[in-house]
């Protein structure tokens, strides 16, 4: 039987000039959320079929194409993705962040520093970062379009009254070039400040919201907060358990029902490319020492 | 600020000029006219569908007028035509210059989020930027409305009736509007709160010489806030005069009548 044959990237050429020129205004608009036909993709909604329309449209055949999922090269989101592409458009993979081009993520930044020729691409659930507080879109478009960002504060006001200090810690709400207020997708508030000033192009898709906006390159990105309320990235205070990382964003684990947990960089080839390096943290022995015994069982 | 400028105070605040409003067939609201002054409270008074509400809507620029005009002296001193302002300038005057006060708290208020930020938005919507200041503003302004500042990190939602309109006063004069427009404000309300929110309302008017145009069909309402009462029925202004004038020695034969109807104390 013969093998089912795509168009380069999956999407007709029609579509990806379409998603283009959306891509192309949301740069030269930067934070401003861009209506696109978003597409049916062979996913359901919420596993970025955003992300995976825009990397789509600027794949090219030389790019080196990473997708992460939460950090890691390797759950079953970034795998699929990674595949999907491959069969797709026959362009090469990547676990390595400085080695790709095009990084489709789903909610971290890595920890290598980006590149002037790498794209960051992320899959945004929800656009609009005036949703929960407003629920008129007709309404949050011309508060976007007057620049009346009142009730963003409000939110934040909202969070320090009830817990005395933001606690909201992903998808914390910043001010691209001094104008427009832009929801950061679901990432955690550690990763805002990598946006700022990056060299990457960032591009955000959102496809059940049909939306794509964008940071272009060295960019003002601010998090919004109070003069006495400063925004403060949050991290787990404890060194990566595998590499020993001081500063890298960390995932925790629960390791058995007796309140134990480990704490591992959220980033797995950062990790593991520390590991490599000969970085040491307090658990990495504990995985050769499982192979050990299996050795000795068998 | 009356003390400050007397010469600037002789100008009117708000001029309504022949102001008409009809959809389709039906004539709403017609050639409605009059000049008001800083500090001074307007009542239009008239039964259901004479034509107050869409009259209020319309000075407030929310509908725009099918003749005549609506002009505001700014606070640079300029007076313009409410229809050459702006979206961006007439939202920005509907959030420090004026206040309105719906009958129906939860339309003014957002009744998910706390009393305190519900004081604080407008604030911050002209770039305060300080939770400490915002939020001593806010417990200031919950203490001059007489609700208790131990409350102010509850939703609206979980207070009375009256504390909900109170709370919706408190919120529109944060930023020291000059104008209210206030749509039925007692509506809704028993008679012992209605009174005490009244009494409230009439030492804030004077303590902040604001100016008030107060939608209302009680006729109680009029004599203790007005200055100045207009009478409307069909969309047409029938009697406009002092309060006590109009109320006690009632010309037109509507107005005898409303005023008859009030049951004597």
């Amino acid at each position: 039987m013969n093998a089912p044959t795509y168009n380069f990237a999956y999407l007709d050429e029609q579509t990806k000039r379409m998603i283009r020129r959306a891509i192309l205004k949301a740069i030269a608009i930067p934070g401003y959320q861009v209506p696109f036909a978003s597409r049916e993709m062979p996913m359901p909604y919420g596993w970025g079929t955003g992300g995976v329309q825009v990397t789509a449209a600027i794949l090219g055949p030389a790019d080196v194409l990473k997708v992460i999922d939460q950090g890691s090269d390797d759950t079953t989101n970034a795998i699929s993705i990674r595949k999907f592409f491959a069969k797709t458009a026959g362009v090469a993979t990547t676990t390595a962040t400085d080695e790709a081009t095009v990084i489709q993520t789903r909610h971290r930044i890595p920890e290598t520093a980006l590149n002037e020729s790498q794209v960051l691409v992320y899959q945004v659930p929800i656009p609009e970062p005036l949703r929960f507080l407003e629920p008129r879109e007709t309404e949050t478009r011309r508060m976007h379009a007057l620049a009346e960002y009142g009730l963003m504060h409000v939110k934040l006001y909202e969070d320090i009254a009830r817990f005395g200090h933001i606690a909201t810690a992903y998808a914390y709400p910043v001010k691209v070039n001094a104008r427009y207020v832009m929801d950061p997708s679901p990432t955690p508030k550690f990763d805002n400040p990598k946006m700022d000033n990056c060299p990457a192009l960032q591009l955000f898709g959102a496809g059940r919201e049909k939306r794509i906006y964008a940071i272009p390159p060295y960019t003002q990105v601010v998090s919004l907060d109070f003069e006495d309320h400063p925004f403060e990235p949050y991290r787990f205070n404890a060194p990566c358990a595998l590499c020993g990382a001081e500063n890298s964003y960390l995932d925790e684990i629960v390791t058995d029902d007796k309140g134990s947990r480990m704490f591992v960089c959220s980033d797995t080839d950062y990790c593991e490319g520390r590991q490599a390096a000969g970085h040491h943290g307090s658990l990495s022995a504990a995985p050769y020492k499982e192979k050990a015994q299996e050795v000795s069982n068998g | 600020m009356a003390e400050q400028n007397p010469v600037e105070n002789d100008e009117p605040l708000l001029i309504a000029n022949s102001l008409s409003k009809s959809f389709g067939r039906i004539h709403a609201c017609r050639d409605v006219s009059f000049e008001l002054y800083p500090g001074e409270v307007l009542a239009i008074v008239g039964e259901s569908g004479s034509g107050k509400s869409t009259l209020l809507q319309m000075l407030s620029g929310q509908l725009a007028p099918s003749a005549g005009r609506v002009s505001y002296r700014m606070r640079d001193g300029v007076t313009r035509d409410l229809t050459t302002l702006g979206e961006a300038e007439r939202r920005f005057l509907f959030r420090t210059d004026w206040g309105f006060v719906h009958q129906d708290p939860a339309q003014g208020l957002r009744m998910a989020v706390s009393a305190g930020a519900n004081v604080g938005e407008r604030l911050m919507a002209v770039g305060w930027n300080h939770y400490g200041r915002i939020r001593d503003t806010a417990s200031d302004w919950l203490t001059r409305v007489e609700i208790d500042v131990a409350r102010i990190d509850d939703a609206p939602r979980t207070y009375s009736g009256g504390m909900r309109q109170r709370l919706q006063i408190a919120r529109n004069l944060v930023t020291e509007p000059r104008l209210v427009f206030m749509d039925e404000p007692t509506g809704g309300l028993d008679v012992s709160v209605q009174a005490r929110l009244l009494d409230l309302l009439r030492s804030l008017v004077a303590e902040l010489h604001l100016a008030v145009i107060i939608v209302t069909h009680d006729l109680a309402v009029a004599r203790l806030l007005s200055h100045r009462v207009m009478v409307m029925k069909g969309g047409r202004v029938i009697e406009t005069g002092l309060t006590d004038q109009v109320l006690d020695d009632p010309r037109e034969p509507y107005t005898q009548l409303l005023v008859s109807s009030i049951l004597p104390p």
